[in-house]
């Protein structure tokens, strides 16, 4: 089996991997470039525990191949915090108590961050609905979904 | 398993002609890799498709619209001029999957599928979308209903690939509404699924077509559902008849999701509500 080389940039550092070309870039992720963040969780794109940003798209990293990064911009949750200092959803996320067993965190993190970046301003109903195919089976998502619109309000008085 | 990134769909059709096994296209990938990973289908060459040239762009054709095979449903929805002329599509392609789903998922993807159930499928046909088939002999057009040949299939031969989707131009007094039925509000799959699109001159329907998913091996183009509300206002004596050519077409199976006799009645509630939506969208009151 030949492997394929792959240039892509990751969390704004540029990568080079070589990969199968069945791989997915969760298992890229996971596997040849040590970032655990993402999760699988269904393998399947129904559970969004592998979500990542392609371009600024969210998308789920094991509907993604490794090889199909070429040239690509990938973000995941390794790049939400700034060193120490956590992102203003990281910490609200704490404070709020939005996650118990964490599997499903950075999946909903990097689908959240993406969300306030396209609408700083959601309802309630918009961010149920954006964060449709992210599933949580501890915190029955109220937690998540307040933890997010006053992270929201903080980030337009901040702004 | 192979891995191509052609640079036009000549050479992508030249790598699928003379391939040997199993063969898959890859835009989204959200069937293809699903599929790949559940060992349903192990592709022995997979031809991605995204490095061709217009494939992600969405353009005005004729007065009407070219959508590459790549573009993904986000990219639709957030198109400023798309969803104003053909809003039941974007509608339709806007229902598939989980945002992160709407990144990556392509209307050729789900016409090339072949569910029954696709979403944006009975919008297509009533909207009257064709697709451009490239072959070993050259590119064609070929209206969406000529392409399901049943579940998981279609009638595309090997070496074949569809570049792109073309809606017409909306013209005046038209409007178009896709519907479906789930029992929750999101990410689910189409118990039923129904496309309307329909011109008006005054109060009066003029033109009209009607598809109808998830009620047959294929989704269906119903032309004894057009012709019921054709030449009338959509009075309620049109309604009626409309919502009984709607079931009379239907011929679908019993699963979990929905029996026969459910998805036969509903099939004619919704060609009804959509009928109302484009009448509406079209200019009418109702």
């Amino acid at each position: 089996m030949s492997m394929i080389h792959v240039t892509t940039t990751v969390n704004g550092d540029e990568v080079e991997f070589l990969c199968d070309p069945r791989e997915t870039l969760l298992d890229v992720l996971r596997d040849r470039l040590s970032l655990t963040g993402a999760k699988e969780g269904c393998g399947t794109g129904d559970c969004g525990a592998c979500s990542v940003t392609v371009d600024d798209r969210l998308v789920c990293s094991c509907l993604m191949l490794g090889a199909e990064a070429e040239g690509k911009s990938i973000g995941t949750i390794e790049g939400m915090a700034d060193g120490e200092d956590l992102h203003p959803l990281q910490e609200k996320f704490i404070e709020y108590a939005a996650l118990q067993c964490g599997v499903c965190t950075p999946g909903v993190l990097v689908a959240t961050e993406a969300l306030l970046k396209k609408n700083p301003d959601p309802t309630e109903t918009e961010v149920r609905y954006w964060l449709a195919g992210n599933l949580c089976r501890c915190t029955g998502y109220d937690k998540i979904i307040r933890a997010v619109l006053d992270t929201a309000a903080d980030l337009r008085k901040a702004s | 398993m192979e891995y191509h990134t052609p640079g036009s769909f000549d050479d992508a059709v030249a790598i699928a002609s003379n391939a040997d096994g199993v063969t898959r296209f890859l835009a989204g990938g959200t069937d293809v890799l699903v599929q790949l990973r559940a060992d349903m289908v192990t592709p022995d060459v997979l031809i991605d498709i995204k490095h061709i040239a217009g494939v992600k762009d969405i353009a005005l054709e004729d007065g009407g619209w070219r959508i590459g095979a790549a573009v993904a449903g986000a990219e639709m929805t957030e198109h400023p001029e798309l969803g104003k002329d053909w809003p039941g599509v974007v509608e339709a392609m806007d229902l598939i999957g989980s945002t992160q789903i709407q990144g990556r998922a392509t209307l050729v993807g789900n016409l090339c599928n072949g569910s029954p159930a696709a979403d944006s499928v009975p919008a297509l046909m009533a909207a009257g979308a064709e697709v451009s088939v490239v072959g070993a002999s050259g590119t064609r057009r070929v209206p969406v209903q000529e392409i399901p040949a049943g579940p998981g299939k279609t009638n595309l031969k090997k070496g074949e690939v569809i570049s792109a989707v073309h809606l017409p131009a909306r013209g005046d007094n038209a409007g178009d509404a896709y519907l479906r039925f789930i029992p929750r509000t999101e990410m689910d799959i189409a118990v039923v699924g129904c496309g309307v699109s329909l011109r008006l001159d005054g109060a009066k329907i003029t033109e009209a077509r009607v598809s109808l998913g998830a009620v047959a091996p294929t989704v269906l183009l119903v032309e004894d559902a057009a012709k019921a509300i054709i030449g009338t206002t959509l009075d309620a004596a049109a309604l009626d008849a409309l919502a009984a050519a709607a079931s009379a077409a239907c011929n679908p199976i019993d699963d979990k999701r929905g029996t026969i006799a459910f998805r036969t009645h509903v099939a004619g509630v919704l060609a009804q509500r959509a009928a109302k939506i484009a009448y509406e969208r079209a200019g009418g009151a109702k």
